[in-house]
């Protein structure tokens, strides 16, 4: 051990290059902290923060009707534009069924979300586990397309209904107005089951989450205070859940405002936030118009989120 | 002979708060010497301080009269046993013990070597290959001493190191640190929040409060002549007596401290102090009965010997005591 | 929450039945990726046959849809891990004002809609005159995936950071050495985990890249042009088989290289 006995109690500075630079690091630990933050926040403050406020720039423009030519000129004539029926139409639309598919969302993904913090152990837990992240992670629009062969009019579901002999109520189902339509595949009913598919585990793993971390002891504290198992249910883990439940909102919501290739793909001709914002910045190429659609979802997620908070719905995510 | 250790005006603060606020002290070379306070006292930043991890906002530092601020870790020969050992969980326990070499550029099969002899000091030989997982806490713990030792520190911190043990491990690994110092002939500085295990393992204690030393001193200073009420009151439950019954009894009117064990149930004739009250409560501790006594408002523990008869609660009992007990301290604190 | 009573049969039922709503559409891709009919979506096929894999194999489209879409997934990943892997150091290893903030800025470009990122970044390369290509698309998958990196970093780094690396340095080791024998071992399969992610990410986007693409196809782009317009549907079942497929198997290499200790950052995408 003699190439360690030191006679010195402090060794001297220098040394190798690396060790300057590490001795200099540790004395200034800011420079160290700007050469970590530098590189991403260069990225993400420029190209992306840089893009965006761009963007929101650009809502307060107008474009000019007979050149087609953006008018740079402060104006809240675009956001007028937003409130002008058929826009309004998209608004209410894209709103409502955010709404929807978050509550159909809630309800498969709870007992799913239950049974896997509650009952699930060891191998199952792990079985659970990959059997929501499989999904969650697997192609998004091999997903859609998935569906676009089950709600196909010739596609499996039809078969199904047909051997179980209730053509006729898919039948009646499609004849009713708005919801209905001419297959599945081309209606609402069928837009609205894609964007459950496709968003239901990201609701499942916050409210799994949420419920992971209720004590046992509380479940038994309740049983034991004369708790039957539906009152158990209704006043201690529900509560306990609700930040997850709202966590796991978040994602169904914003996705289904922001989504535009779903009910392109699934769905009527009638249009979602989404298909508008694509189509006026695209054939139309009215990008004011397009960017003060946009602000339409980030200004409700706002909101969202900031209710959100209130609850306590942040430890969940 | 310069101290191992010197602050010097030292303090350390984090914003507002003052974790370290002016503190001097000198630890001799070879000493075994423990800070003791109560969590938040500021004895945990001092040991980090002289590690290297926390620097100083004002004062001087000196190891073995090298400055000490400004200088990293990686470049004190100053050890230090973490209070959760931290054990790299990446490495087996003979590569943990052989890092400090490692990094020094040390050979391998000489490192490999004197990692093995470490590991034997410490009573765990032929562990090398098992994972840091695969230890119990108190082996972490001989692990987490080896891998420090290893590097022949000119001072080894150890920031509680028995806090996590259970109580008879804890007092096996007194005995073993206490004679593995006396051979090594290390400087020791431990930090703990026990005052039993400060009494017994050090040469000297400091014992701080609110970011201060409030008395420096062997073990059996700080615990027959606590300076303050803080230091009478933490180390070993000393009863704190007011001014105005210190003055009746004959002496200055100042706080004064007085052992529970100091005091007899019963009167006696050789000169002892009496006094008289009521028995409040008491419970038995195996080798001794805590009898609680209201004597004019004041509550006194008294310590009393298991084979003497105790009077029920509510009775009348007089105490006794030796003046000399009776220790004055300072009106601060 | 360990509780020895077994579920009540109606969860049980519920929880069963969602899971395979969640899993049997996409076995469904695997059997028409076999089927016969090339016309329509008929079920049940009316009969299987391996000829579609020849078919695609030597459809050139495809291989350079395939070929961009791993180019930009690589190039991706690899920005995303060092930068992703700055910024978790940075938020772990430091406290400085602001943390709240980065880490919202980190995480701002999954938790708004995807076309928001899109027409934004497709509107500032419009303004500044800067064309489609390769590198644009790369641009707009990078932003995006730093945050897969940066989630399973951080997770990580938590565990590393503190008297881990205080010992290291107690022992003599510098901050490159603490950085090569400690962080890096102990960080790295989380690493390993947030790039598979990423790259699975980046292979999977379809929203960001119609904006950022011009002309050139991803592998997504292409099978949505497949989805609006078909021309050939059993080339499409099975290009969407092998999607799934080569997804999966980083998805399962990132669980168990994290499962014991902190779990995939899932809510990244």
């Amino acid at each position: 051990m003699s190439a360690v006995a030191q006679d010195r109690s402090i060794l001297p500075s220098g040394g190798s290059v690396a060790s300057r630079v590490s001795d200099f690091l540790w004395k200034h630990p800011h420079v160290l902290l700007a050469i970590l933050l530098g590189p991403p926040l260069l990225w993400l403050g420029i190209i992306y923060l840089g893009s965006l406020f761009a963007l929101l720039l650009q809502s307060f423009f107008s474009i000019d009707d007979y050149s087609g030519l953006i008018n740079y000129q402060f104006t809240l004539a675009t956001y007028g534009q937003l409130l002008n029926e058929a826009n309004l139409d998209i608004i209410i639309r894209t709103v409502s069924m955010a709404a929807i598919v978050t509550l159909f969302s809630i309800i498969i993904a709870f007992p799913i979300a239950y049974y896997a913090a509650r009952y699930a152990r060891g191998k199952w837990k792990a079985f659970f586990y990959l059997g929501v992240m499989l999904p969650l992670w697997s192609s998004y629009l091999v997903k859609i397309y998935a569906w676009k062969l089950i709600l196909a009019k010739e596609g499996i579901l039809t078969w199904l209904v047909t051997k179980l002999n209730l053509l006729w109520l898919l039948d009646a189902w499609l004849s009713l107005p708005v919801i209905g339509g001419n297959s599945l595949s081309v209606s609402y009913t069928g837009t609205f089951i894609v964007f459950v598919y496709v968003w239901l585990p990201f609701m499942i793993l916050p409210i799994q989450a949420a419920l992971e971390r209720v004590p046992s002891t509380l479940i038994e504290a309740s049983s034991d205070l004369g708790g039957t198992p539906r009152q158990t249910f209704r006043h201690v883990l529900l509560p306990l859940a609700l930040p997850g439940i709202v966590a796991g909102s978040i994602f169904t919501f914003s996705l289904t405002l922001g989504d535009y290739i779903i009910p392109q793909i699934v769905g009527s001709s009638r249009l979602f936030i989404g298909q508008a914002v694509y189509a006026q910045q695209g054939t139309a190429g009215n990008i004011p118009l397009a960017a003060a659609f946009t602000v339409v979802p980030i200004v409700i997620m706002g909101f969202y989120l900031w209710a959100a908070r209130r609850m306590g719905a942040f430890d969940a995510l | 002979m310069k101290p191992a250790v010197l602050f010097q005006n030292v303090s350390r603060h984090f914003g507002a708060v003052r974790a370290v606020d002016a503190v001097d002290l000198a630890v001799a070379e070879g000493e075994f010497f423990a800070m003791l306070g109560p969590s938040g006292s500021g004895k945990t930043t001092c040991l980090r301080l002289m590690a290297g991890f926390e620097q100083p906002t004002n004062g001087h530092i000196e190891i073995f009269g090298e400055t000490a601020e400004g200088v990293p870790p990686y470049k004190r020969s100053v050890n230090t046993v973490f209070q959760d050992y931290a054990l790299f969980p990446h490495l087996n326990i003979l590569d943990n013990v052989a890092y400090g070499l490692m990094v020094k550029g040390v050979g391998r099969e000489e490192r490999r070597k004197a990692a093995e002899d470490a590991l034997a000091m410490v009573k765990l030989p032929g562990y090398g290959a098992r994972r840091p997982g695969q230890l119990s806490g108190g082996q972490r713990q001989r692990v987490a001493l080896a891998r420090a030792l290893v590097n022949k520190p000119k001072v080894l911190l150890l920031d509680e190191p028995l806090g996590a043990l259970d109580l008879k491990l804890r007092e096996q690994m007194q005995e073993e640190l206490k004679s593995l110092q006396k051979t090594l002939g290390i400087t020791f500085v431990f930090v703990t929040h026990d005052q039993g295990e400060a009494l017994s393992m050090a040469d000297r204690i400091a014992v701080f409060n609110d970011g201060k030393i409030q008395q420096l001193g062997t073990p059996e200073e700080v615990y027959n002549q606590p300076k303050t009420r803080f230091v009478a009151d933490f180390v070993g439950s000393s009863n704190v007596l007011p001014p105005e019954f210190v003055a009746g009894l004959g002496a200055s009117s100042q706080f004064a401290s007085l052992r529970p064990e100091a005091i007899m149930l019963g009167g006696s004739s050789d000169g002892r102090l009496t006094l008289k009250g009521t028995v409040l409560s008491r419970s038995f501790l195996g080798s001794a009965n805590r009898v609680t006594v209201n004597v004019n408002g004041t509550k006194l523990h008294v310590m009393s010997p298991a084979t003497t008869a105790i009077p029920p609660e509510g009775d009348a009992v007089t105490l006794s005591f030796h003046r000399e007990d009776l220790h004055l301290m300072e009106a601060a604190s | 929450m360990h509780s020895d009573r077994s579920a009540p049969l109606g969860l049980k039922i519920a929880a069963a039945a969602g899971l395979l709503f969640l899993h049997l559409p996409i076995l469904l891709i695997f059997l028409y990726a076999f089927t016969t009919e090339d016309k329509s979506y008929q079920f049940p096929p009316p009969g299987l046959t391996l000829q579609w894999f020849a078919v695609t194999w030597n459809r050139p489209d495809v291989w350079q849809a395939l070929s961009l879409s791993v180019r930009v997934a690589s190039i991706s990943t690899a920005i995303a891990l060092v930068l992703g892997t700055l910024c978790a150091a940075a938020v772990s290893q430091t406290r400085f004002f602001g943390r709240e903030a980065i880490s919202l800025l980190v995480i701002l470009p999954i938790a708004l809609p995807g076309i928001i990122t899109g027409i934004a970044l497709r509107s500032a390369f419009s303004f500044a005159d800067i064309p489609f290509s390769f590198w644009t698309i790369v641009l707009g998958h990078a932003t995006f995936c730093i945050v897969v990196v940066y989630n399973n970093a951080v997770a990580r780094f938590r565990r590393v950071s503190g008297s881990l690396m205080e010992a290291s340095m107690d022992l003599g080791a510098n901050g490159f050495q603490t950085f090569r024998h400690v962080i890096l071992p102990n960080i790295g399969t989380a690493l390993l985990a947030g790039g598979m992610l990423a790259f699975a990410l980046s292979f999977d986007e379809v929203i960001v890249t119609t904006f950022t693409g011009g002309q050139q196809s991803t592998l997504p782009i292409w099978m949505l042009q497949e989805l609006i317009r078909p021309r050939q549907r059993p080339v499409t079942n099975v290009v969407a088989m092998i999607v799934v497929i080569v997804t999966f198997l980083p998805i399962l290499a990132a669980y168990y290289l994290t499962r014991d200790g902190d779990q995939i950052a899932g809510s990244g995408k």
